[in-house]
């Protein structure tokens, strides 16, 4: 079963970790081809928040809607259609980079695996390493891989926890073309990042989180940095 | 079901592909078990003559302790990697995941064992062999015994800061009836004549456990992995 959603709704989400509140009541709607970034400083709350769209963590208090349903009701059909590159890489050391993407596109139930994976390494300009081990891999690679790993199954909705560290400015630009593409194609994607340089002129809408709270960054009046930067001064003051 | 079976296969597969390329738990594991078993023929055999059925306990004392720590180690490497995440992430069924889990540690243990009986035998002057069949039924049922409740803490304490010292604590207590059943079903194949009607019973009773234990373990472990 696929479920194809147009729309993710955030409503009031809030997340404790023990007595420390991560996230503060957090309202976001994402819409089908659009790509959304989420900005602000460490322990802000975005890994979290990335966490809970990801179905990976429970909110405290709050709902997330993927179309009409939760993560609750819609279980392993919703999760064929979530794709997630987080900090760590989701990604074996100790298998190749064939093997990665093999497994990982078995457990995701791809119909054609040897094409599918020979697809990924390509794009992530791994074609001619595809026998090597992750473990010999540099970072920006291991990067490179573990977002086609997270793209193998096609899915409707991209989470993305600072997908340019580590890669190169070539390597940095093609996943903006890749992004934009993916937009294109209808996907909801969402991006958490620091890089505001690579950042700039990919987000549709900007949201920045703040001590758990989310805002709406202003898209016009110069550069994403600029922007931001005014933003966090504002907040501050 | 054969999608299930399918995922499980895979999760298993991948985890014998793992261990294959780094051999650091079977090496681990097996150097642990065989120090184990050689402590305590030191301290258990006078003279070339082992203490009365010794040999059934240091087996599956071996089997226990070398378990533990396989299962650590399993998890161990999940969590450095945060792969865990990823097979939490994937549209599958947990509990085929648990099962792909628990059979890479079953296979990997069943190694171990391959190379203790043998040493065991050897060390405390045991004729395991009397009845293969029996022999084989009771390392099967009581490693998947075992290994399906450790399987379950081993995942469940991952994120755990104390999860190396927390891992027996909790395990031991719980596999107390597998171990029992092991060393008695053992010692009475060990008899010189071995007495089978004990076997059979003790046999009986590991499976009985073995269903209970997986049971619950496929009924808990999605609820035990959503944070």
């Amino acid at each position: 079963m696929r479920l194809d959603f147009e729309r993710l709704v955030v409503e009031d989400v809030s997340r404790q970790y023990g007595r420390r509140r991560a996230l503060n009541r957090v309202n976001l709607t994402c819409q089908a081809g659009e790509i959304v970034g989420l900005l602000g400083h460490n322990g802000a709350g975005k890994s979290t928040l990335l966490a809970i769209l990801s179905t990976l963590l429970a909110p405290s208090s709050g709902r997330v809607l993927y179309g009409d349903a939760s993560a609750y009701e819609a279980g392993a059909a919703l999760r064929s259609r979530l794709g997630m590159l987080g900090h760590d890489l989701f990604l074996y050391p100790e298998l190749t980079a064939r093997e990665n993407l093999t497994f990982f596109a078995k457990l995701y139930g791809c119909t054609d695996v040897p094409t599918a994976v020979g697809l990924a390494l390509e794009r992530a300009f791994l074609d001619d390493r595809g026998d090597d081990l992750v473990s010999g891999f540099s970072r920006g690679m291991r990067q490179r891989l573990a977002l086609e790993r997270a793209l193998l199954h096609e899915p409707r909705l991209l989470l993305l926890d600072e997908p340019f560290t580590g890669l190169d400015d070539a390597s940095g630009q093609a996943l903006v073309t890749r992004l934009r593409g993916l937009r294109d194609s209808g996907r909801i994607v969402l991006i958490a990042t620091h890089d505001l340089d690579l950042a700039e002129g990919l987000f549709d809408r900007t949201a920045i989180l703040r001590n758990g709270r989310l805002g709406v960054l202003d898209e016009t009046g110069g550069t994403l940095r600029d922007r931001y930067r005014d933003a966090m001064q504002q907040a501050s003051a | 079901m054969k999608q299930f079976l399918r995922v499980a296969w895979i999760v298993m597969r991948k985890d014998l592909t793992v261990e294959v390329r780094s051999r650091e738990i079977l090496y681990t594991t097996a150097f642990f078990a065989a120090s184990c078993v050689l402590v305590f023929a030191f301290a258990l055999v006078r003279e070339g003559r082992p203490m009365e059925d010794a040999a059934a306990g240091i087996l599956w004392i071996a089997i226990s302790f070398s378990g533990t720590l396989a299962l650590g180690r399993t998890f161990e490497r999940e969590r450095q990697t945060e792969t865990l995440k990823a097979l939490m992430l994937a549209p599958a069924d947990r509990p085929a995941i648990y099962v792909g889990k628990l059979l890479g540690i079953v296979a990997l243990l069943g190694v171990v064992e391959v190379l203790l009986v043998p040493m065991v035998g050897v060390l405390f002057d045991a004729t395991f062999w009397a009845r293969p069949v029996w022999l084989v039924i009771l390392l099967a049922a009581g490693t998947v015994g075992f290994t399906s409740v450790g399987t379950l803490f081993a995942a469940m304490l991952v994120r755990a800061r104390s999860r190396d010292v927390l891992l027996p604590v909790l395990l031991y207590p719980i596999t107390i009836p597998i171990i029992i059943g092991g060393v008695r079903g053992t010692a009475a194949l060990l008899q010189q004549t071995p007495d089978e009607p004990m076997i059979r019973f003790w046999a009986s009773l590991l499976v009985f456990f073995d269903v209970v234990f997986v049971t619950l373990a496929l009924w808990t472990f999605e609820p035990l992995m959503t944070e």
